[in-house]
């Protein structure tokens, strides 16, 4: 497999021909940090290093569409891992690449174009500043070449400004989103990445290759594996949640919203939804973009229409979460976190957590500028300017994630993350909350808690849940090491990996994967360990709200963790 | 002889981008990515506008075939062209010639272009792509 190596210090790139046994995607990634990183470093200096890796199945299969970034987190100063879709995994395989290191820091702006196996520095002073992140890529997209050959991943004015949990954006519609990817590429002087992929590789076993594509294909479109994703898409999940009284709401003070069916997965279809795209290799086109139409504010008969993408995880981060229960706030909400380039979830999070303390007088509203009230929308898009602007200390703070904030003005009670991430937007029980304790990504996807939680009548041992969390994550390092799509999990089961594997030239039998599963998690664990991880806090909150397994009891949850820390980290 | 057929979009509004066309034609080569891909999925300036397809649309009286130095472009019966790679220098006039940008380079300096097999078709999961009879 072939890795190259950019070093922004002295703008220089390497490409390294290697053998290696970590797969690709995340066992691939964790290697390269292992060998490329010093644990100890701080993530906004010129030492912190982003990797970027693709699988074995990219391009080669549908769904493996993915690429993972590594790299030292801002927000959690801990380990940071996020995927994200678009046409970045196409670009980085097809350019030749299992992964893509960069190094060091540029003293200027400037972005980087890769296309195959030449690097392009280029200068970006003239459009360094630019808050809007869809303006620059559509700069970054006229000057260059390479149209449905590559990717465009770019910062937005948040990670300039070195926001905590700002993002990286590719193809407009799709992120590294949570842990500060984008401060990381602002720290470095890095506004976008471009990678130009022409190529591939040659199969070993053209028939048999066809007819395991065949089979998948098949398996994705014709099953019921991923119809979730196929219709509604994510926000499927508000109703059941809102009913099954999981769906966090006004900071998680209560878990129903009296909105939900208003901002429904089904609502946003039936009123909202303009278009779907796809991810590059996967049919399923599970980007639902909504179609806003917003009259100026001044003029008759003068609108402008936006194209908004929405999720699940939003619609409960900038809607439920802050009380916001009209469609056309949460798109616009959606709209002005894209634009500048912010995590949408942390965003949301900060914002819940900044109302309440508000409300409660630990902060005022000299702190806020604007006064934080929940289905407020118009004064939380302007704080949402702020926390990008940064116009005092209190936002100065809150551009660091909702820990920092209540180290600094106290409500870490009601402070909703978990290892210093903010939290994901499920309430469903212990299994949902012991997953993001333990979790070793710190994203919701992480783990199979809140499914879990859906399934159990009445709780066994924590020790056994712990033990099926964990027997799960190490399937999903197998997963996004390949790197294919969680929500393909269904069609991705261990005999079809192993069938897959063939073709290529691999014989990988499926214990042979459950190993190296665990190899992938235990290796990951031992640098996160080095990183400084240590037992995160239980957020009183989310005892104190009842879910659907009533009210959540500390002992459980502080002995899961308690045995996981002792078996597993040690 | 039968009719032949042709490689044409059925509704291109319908276009998600998946690009699982790209894939499939090189998939036919026994190639996993986009190198020996004649049909190109793009965005329309963003995919806030949607996506759309690129390839041949069988001209019948194919630019690309006259600025040929070695005929390796033949007109295709039905529209379009005939490739002959083995006679192929990789003189890249004819990737000059198509106005509408049809015909890739491949990184060992040939070309590659849809020459209306159709195995596309039978992975275009939303009905944009489809085979039709044309006179020859």
């Amino acid at each position: 497999m072939k890795i190259l190596k950019i070093d922004l210090n002295d703008y220089s790139y390497e490409i390294e021909e290697r053998d290696e046994n970590w797969v690709g995607g995340t066992g691939l990634a964790v290697k390269l940090l292992r060998e490329e990183l010093d644990p100890k470093v701080d993530p906004l200096s010129e030492g912190n290093v982003i990797v970027l890796a693709v699988g074995p199945f990219t391009p080669a299969y549908p769904m493996a569409s993915k690429t993972v970034a590594m790299f030292k987190s801002p927000l959690t100063g801990n380990l940071g891992e996020s995927h994200a879709g678009g046409r970045t995994a196409f670009a980085i395989a097809n350019a030749g690449y299992r992964a893509i290191v960069i190094k060091g820091k540029s003293h200027k702006p400037i972005y980087v174009v890769i296309e195959n196996e030449k690097v392009h520095f280029r200068d970006a002073r003239v459009i360094w500043g630019i808050a809007d992140s869809l303006v620059i890529a559509r700069i970054i997209a006229e000057r260059e070449k390479g149209r449905g050959m590559r990717t465009v991943m770019r910062i937005g004015g948040a990670g300039e400004r070195l926001v905590r949990y700002a993002c990286v954006t590719t193809e407009t519609y799709r992120h590294f989103g949570r842990l500060g990817l984008g401060a990381v590429f602002g720290s470095k002087n890095l506004l976008a990445l471009v990678v130009i992929g022409r190529g591939g590789f040659k199969v070993k076993d053209p028939k048999l290759y066809k007819d395991v594509y065949k089979e998948i294909y098949d398996l994705a479109l014709r099953s019921d594996a991923m119809k979730k994703y196929h219709l509604i898409g994510t926000p499927v999940n508000v109703k059941p949640l809102n009913t099954m009284r999981a769906l966090p709401t006004r900071n998680l003070t209560s878990t129903t919203f009296e909105d939900a069916d208003n901002v429904s997965g089904e609502a946003f279809a039936e009123h909202s939804l303009g278009r779907r795209i796809a991810c590059s290799h996967c049919p399923i086109a599970c980007i639902h973009l909504a179609t806003l139409r917003l009259p100026y504010e001044e003029e008759p008969y003068f609108y402008r229409t936006i194209m908004i993408s929405y999720d699940y995880e939003l619609i409960y981060s900038l809607g439920s979460m802050l009380g916001v229960g009209s469609r056309e706030g949460i798109l616009r909400l959606i709209h002005k976190v894209e634009s500048l380039g912010l995590d949408a979830m942390s965003t949301g999070v900060c914002l819940a957590w900044a109302t309440e303390a508000l409300k409660r007088g630990l902060i005022n509203e000299s702190n806020t500028i604007v006064k934080l009230e929940f289905g407020d929308v118009d004064n939380y898009i302007r704080a949402i300017e702020y926390i990008y602007e940064q116009p005092n200390e209190f936002y100065k703070i809150l551009a660091q994630g909702v820990e920092k904030a209540s180290d600094v003005y106290g409500g870490k009670e009601f402070a909703l993350s978990f290892g210093g991430n903010e939290m994901p937007g499920y309430h469903a029980g212990y299994a949902t909350h012991i997953g993001y304790l333990i979790g070793l990504r710190h994203s919701h996807l992480d783990n199979a808690g809140y499914s879990l939680d859906q399934k159990i009548d009445s709780y066994p041992e924590p020790e056994e849940i712990v033990d099926e969390l964990v027997r799960e994550e190490c399937w999903r390092q197998v997963l996004s090491s390949l790197v294919v799509c969680f929500f393909a999990r269904g069609v991705y089961k261990p005999e079809i990996v192993s069938k897959a594997f063939k073709p290529l030239g691999y014989d990988v039998s499926e214990d042979e994967l459950i190993d190296t599963g665990e190899r992938i998690y235990k290796e990951k664990l031992k640098l996160k360990v080095d990183m400084g991880f240590k037992k995160p806090r239980i957020p009183e909150r989310i005892l104190e709200t009842e879910c659907m397994h009533g009210k959540l009891d500390r002992d459980y949850i502080e002995r899961a963790l308690e045995y996981w820390w002792k078996k597993y980290c040690k | 002889m039968g009719m032949p057929k042709r490689l044409v979009t059925v509704d291109l509004e319908k276009c998600v981008g998946c690009g699982l066309c790209t894939l499939a034609c090189s998939r036919r080569f026994g190639f996993a990515g986009n190198d020996y891909s004649g049909i190109l999925s793009v965005s329309l300036s963003g995919f806030e506008r949607g996506a759309t397809v690129i390839f041949c649309r069988g001209c019948e009286d194919p630019p690309c075939v006259q600025v040929c130095p070695t005929n390796a472009l033949k007109k295709r019966r039905g529209g379009g062209v005939i490739y002959r790679e083995s006679i192929c220098i990789g003189c890249k006039n004819c990737i000059q010639a198509c106005t509408i940008g049809a015909i890739f380079e491949r990184s060992d300096g040939k070309i590659s272009v849809c020459v209306h097999c159709g195995y596309c078709v039978n992975f275009c999961p939303h009905g944009v792509l489809a085979m039709k009879e044309v006179k020859a």
